[in-house]
């Protein structure tokens, strides 16, 4: 094994750095800028059981440090995503990739995550019980550990493949939903998804989103996310992708220390494109200046 | 799309809260009148999506309007400053398009992207004709760099007080094989509402990356969701679905 790599869920990876759901497409527009091989993996845009075109415009809002988002899940569907995007993803991606999955109802999630579970290519799948951007699903479920739990045991019933669930950090005890995720049979942890947000629009002098709220994300979250993963950590044994404004490999660095085995990179890539790319290779300059050797020995480093 | 490192060459007020911006750098991702440039400004997370107003080898020139603090910053930067850009981001115009007398339509800063169209076009022998709107007669920009093309030039303005008074749409002529239009979207679906024949429409969008990642900047289309960064910002009027 080499100094980068971890192990997440059984499955090895190069290094911990995965592009996060949402900013990165299905792979193919990054795939022209740079060879996504060297990617831990990738987590591709959130995926539901029918299409969708999401929210209406305006959908983006930029705040001090970051940025709001009310996309709302637009996506092609899970049957488009399998015909269409994972053949053409295999041209240019040839390890694992992360399904991240979205849905409205428990059988929405177990059908959605059987037919990716079903694919080759797919290696882990991120259930999104976390989305504050759609109505009637998405967050709802996130924000209830007996809720959250029942997903999970939908999903793990139909699935073979590892079952990472990803959390919202809209709630007041993040740790109890955790545990109640890994009570309930879930592989993994991640986290976090964005904080529910608002910027009003001075000139209309109404919500500047058409949605209303947005997502927050960029680094203005980056110290929320250490401080959840750093709580989750203390309260569930699974592994923990960490994510939520991580921009350097220095943030890499610290989300590893906090608990997290893999760190999901986000916003970032919107910003700057090659974001992830560079991230990797700092990563072996940033660990010689703090005097880490493998980066699997920090996970968790940050706790007594 | 290329990231580029460009210095600025120049930065001057062009009209009322329009500057003109020339960057010297690669330009070599830069293939088509209609594509736009993100510019990351220090201070602000996102960058700001500019239209390219002409594109040479080597050089660049931006015409943009401020409109809040990321304009406002870009306002404010001189010579020899440098800013890190993506290029050559969208699909542009389709010259191949225009026939033999296209038409170009403008409306405000919208009338940026069409400088370097016109350009083009006149150098494939091409009768241009502009109509070129604005809301009052300080806001007006490049008039006399279309007309120096060759184009025929028609201002039409809001208020009335320079050119023809009124709208891009109440200054049409017939005649055209084609038209190109770039503007606000009440003006570009007037455009289509008004203009006869088939025409190219570029539109503006609140973006997150500019380059596809984040289906910020989608739109409906004949065709399914388009995202206006990487489908477009470039439509065919037919494509065009009007949801406001």
């Amino acid at each position: 094994m080499d100094a980068l790599s971890v192990t997440l869920c059984g499955v090895e990876l190069d290094n911990p750095v995965i592009p996060a759901s949402g900013t990165f497409g299905y792979g193919c527009e990054f795939a022209e800028y740079y060879d996504i091989n060297c990617l831990g993996t990738f987590s591709f845009k959130g995926t539901t059981r029918a299409p969708r075109f999401g929210n209406p415009q305006p959908r983006i809002a930029e705040c001090g440090a970051g940025m709001l988002n009310a996309v709302g899940l637009q996506n092609p569907g899970v049957e488009a995503v399998i015909a269409e995007e994972l053949p053409r993803l295999a041209k240019v991606f040839h390890k694992p990739v992360m399904a991240n999955v979205s849905g409205f109802s428990l059988e929405d999630y177990a059908y959605t995550c059987a037919r990716l579970d079903e694919q080759p290519q797919v290696g882990w799948l991120e259930v999104n019980i976390s989305c504050p951007n759609v109505h009637g699903g998405g967050m709802s479920f996130g924000t209830d550990p007996a809720a959250a739990a029942s997903v999970v045991r939908a999903v793990k019933a139909v699935t073979h493949k590892p079952v990472i669930v990803k959390l919202t950090p809209n709630v007041t005890d993040i740790a109890s939903i955790a545990r109640a995720c890994e009570d309930a049979g879930a592989d993994g942890i991640s986290l976090i998804n964005t904080l529910l947000g608002m910027r009003i629009d001075l000139k209309r002098k109404r919500p500047l989103l058409a949605n209303g709220t947005g997502g927050l994300s960029g680094p203005a979250v980056f110290p929320v996310a250490v401080r959840m993963v750093y709580q989750v950590y203390e309260a569930v044994s699974v592994p923990i992708v960490g994510m939520g404004g991580v921009s350097s490999a220095e943030d890499v660095i610290e989300m590893m220390l906090a608990g997290a085995t893999a760190v999901e990179v986000g916003a970032a890539n919107l910003v700057d494109p090659y974001a992830c790319r560079d991230i990797i290779a700092a990563l072996p300059g940033a660990m010689a200046r703090y005097g880490i050797e493998n980066l699997r020995d920090i996970i968790g480093g940050a706790h007594g | 799309m290329k990231k580029v490192i460009f210095e600025i060459a120049e930065n001057s007020p062009l009209a009322a809260g329009v500057y003109r911006m020339r960057l010297a750098g690669d330009t070599s991702a830069v293939t088509a009148p209609g594509q736009f440039v993100n510019i990351a400004l220090p201070g602000h997370y996102l960058r700001r999506p500019i239209s390219v107003c002409d594109g040479e080898p080597g050089a660049l020139t931006l015409v943009y309007k401020v409109v809040g603090h990321g304009t406002e910053a870009m306002a404010a930067m001189g010579p020899g400053e440098r800013l890190d850009v993506l290029t050559g981001l969208g699909n542009g115009f389709d010259t191949a398009l225009a026939g033999d007398r296209p038409l170009l339509l403008g409306g405000g800063i919208g009338t940026a992207p069409l400088y370097w169209l016109a350009r083009v076009l006149r150098a494939e022998g091409k009768r241009v004709s502009a109509v070129l709107g604005f809301n009052t007669g300080d806001d007006v920009f490049y008039e006399d760099e279309f007309r120096a093309l060759g184009c025929d030039v028609t201002v039409a303005t809001a208020d009335g007080s320079y050119g023809v008074p009124g709208f891009v749409t109440d200054a049409l002529r017939p005649g055209y094989s084609f038209y190109y239009a770039c503007g606000p979207e009440p003006m570009l679906r007037a455009v289509c509402e008004k203009a006869s024949g088939d025409g190219q429409l570029s539109f503006e969008a609140r973006m997150g990356c500019g380059f596809g990642a984040c289906v910020g900047c989608t739109r409906e289309t004949v065709n399914g969701p388009k995202r206006v960064c990487r489908d477009g910002p470039v439509f065919r009027k037919g494509e065009i679905v009007w949801t406001r």
